[in-house]
């Protein structure tokens, strides 16, 4: 649930990183935290076991420019990717305004990415939310593991795709950052459209960056 | 409310009126600082003295601490807890929920009572409770102006080139 604060003039966004445990979701933080200038950002705030395992949340606020002179402020958050966790995982999606799904690539993460994403929908289907009608984005990280999975097999896991029953939006729609693929397209008849999908190696920062650029921008123009 | 399109706004009047209320309170409480969070972790406003604390961090802790506690709340059969007080040697907070929305928090010292501020903290989140039910019913658009972001795909596109 974006706020826009005409007084202090600043439009505020929640973006939440979902995904099975141990799969990169505070890594991207830390990342984004390391890369950022100071100014442009606030403190990351973990709440973590002591084996650094993601407890409640972590939160990192970044300003990423200005709009018709409106700060942009996005509040970073992750959840706890253990299945245990549950409960604490659920609160942060409240008045979420995009998602980002951050998948394991290896081979044997491969039912945990699944039935994350499964829970994922079921959270979001709680509180009311249609994850097919919102900014959402799948990172598959660490693509730089021998054991990793090849794109087009993890895309089949967790991207298969949902159908498009609006007829204006029943059209091909190329994606812009893999040539050659669609977000929207024909499959045996009947309209599909993919999230945006990108490769990451978030402990080198590799892909980092564009995952959230891209779920940024979607929230801005879900506003516009 | 569908997500994306589910945002809200408020204006400088609406801001200018909850500071108001909020001062108001404060003189009438003794109580140092009020601070006014949503229910996502987002602070709309501080009023009094400034925290020397980072308002953000303890804005998102606070949505935490009482989403957190109206979980608890139902699992003892509750349906939430409208309240939280925290109870420290020097400094105290109080949190209360407006319209079920926003969190009202309070700081205070030994200066004043929990017994004041809460009987005067009753009496702010009616007014508030009311100011903020006519921000809600307004949507995201803020004073009948077209959305804020309207047209502002090339910019959009812009900043992230």
């Amino acid at each position: 649930m974006s706020m826009i604060n005409y007084a202090s003039r600043e439009i505020n966004c929640k973006i939440v990183y979902y995904g099975p445990g141990l799969g990169g979701k505070t890594t991207n933080l830390e990342h984004v935290y390391g890369k950022v200038t100071p100014d442009t950002r606030g403190k990351l705030i973990s709440l973590a076991t002591e084996t650094e395992r993601t407890l409640f949340f972590d939160f990192l606020p970044v300003d990423l420019g200005s709009i018709r002179g409106f700060k942009t402020r996005f509040h970073l958050y992750t959840v706890p990717g253990q299945v245990y966790y549950n409960a604490s995982r659920k609160l942060i999606l409240k008045g979420v305004d995009g998602i980002v799904f951050v998948g394991d690539s290896q081979l044997e993460r491969m039912e945990a990415n699944q039935e994350a994403m499964q829970n994922l929908y079921d959270n979001m289907a709680e509180y009311g939310y249609d994850l097919t009608k919102m900014p959402f984005v799948i990172q598959y990280n660490k693509r730089d593991l021998p054991n990793a999975a090849p794109v087009k097999d993890l895309q089949a896991a967790m991207n298969p795709g949902w159908e498009v029953t609006d007829p204006a939006k029943q059209r091909v729609t190329p994606d812009p950052y893999h040539a050659g693929e669609n977000l929207v397209e024909q499959v045996d008849g009947a309209w599909v459209e993919r999230a945006q999908y990108f490769e990451a190696v978030a402990v080198t920062g590799e892909g980092v960056f564009d995952t959230l650029k891209a779920v940024s921008k979607l929230v801005l123009k879900a506003l516009a | 409310m569908p997500v994306g399109s589910a945002s809200w706004s408020f204006t400088e009047d609406d801001f200018g009126a909850i500071t108001q209320s909020l001062q108001r309170f404060l003189h009438d409480s003794n109580a140092r600082c009020a601070l006014l969070v949503d229910r996502t972790g987002q602070l709309v406003a501080t009023v009094g003295e400034q925290p020397k604390f980072d308002p953000t961090t303890f804005a998102t802790l606070t949505a935490a601490d009482f989403s957190a506690n109206d979980q608890l709340a139902k699992l003892i059969g509750e349906n939430d807890f409208n309240s939280l007080f925290h109870q420290g040697e020097k400094e105290s907070m109080y949190l209360a929920d407006v319209a079920r929305r926003v969190i009202l928090v309070v700081l205070f010292d030994n200066r004043t009572t929990l017994g004041l501020v809460r009987l005067k903290m009753k009496e702010v989140v009616v007014e508030l409770a009311k100011l903020f039910e006519e921000v809600f019913s307004r949507g995201g658009t803020g004073s009948g102006k077209p959305g804020l972001l309207s047209g502002a795909d090339d910019e959009i596109d812009k900043l992230f080139q």
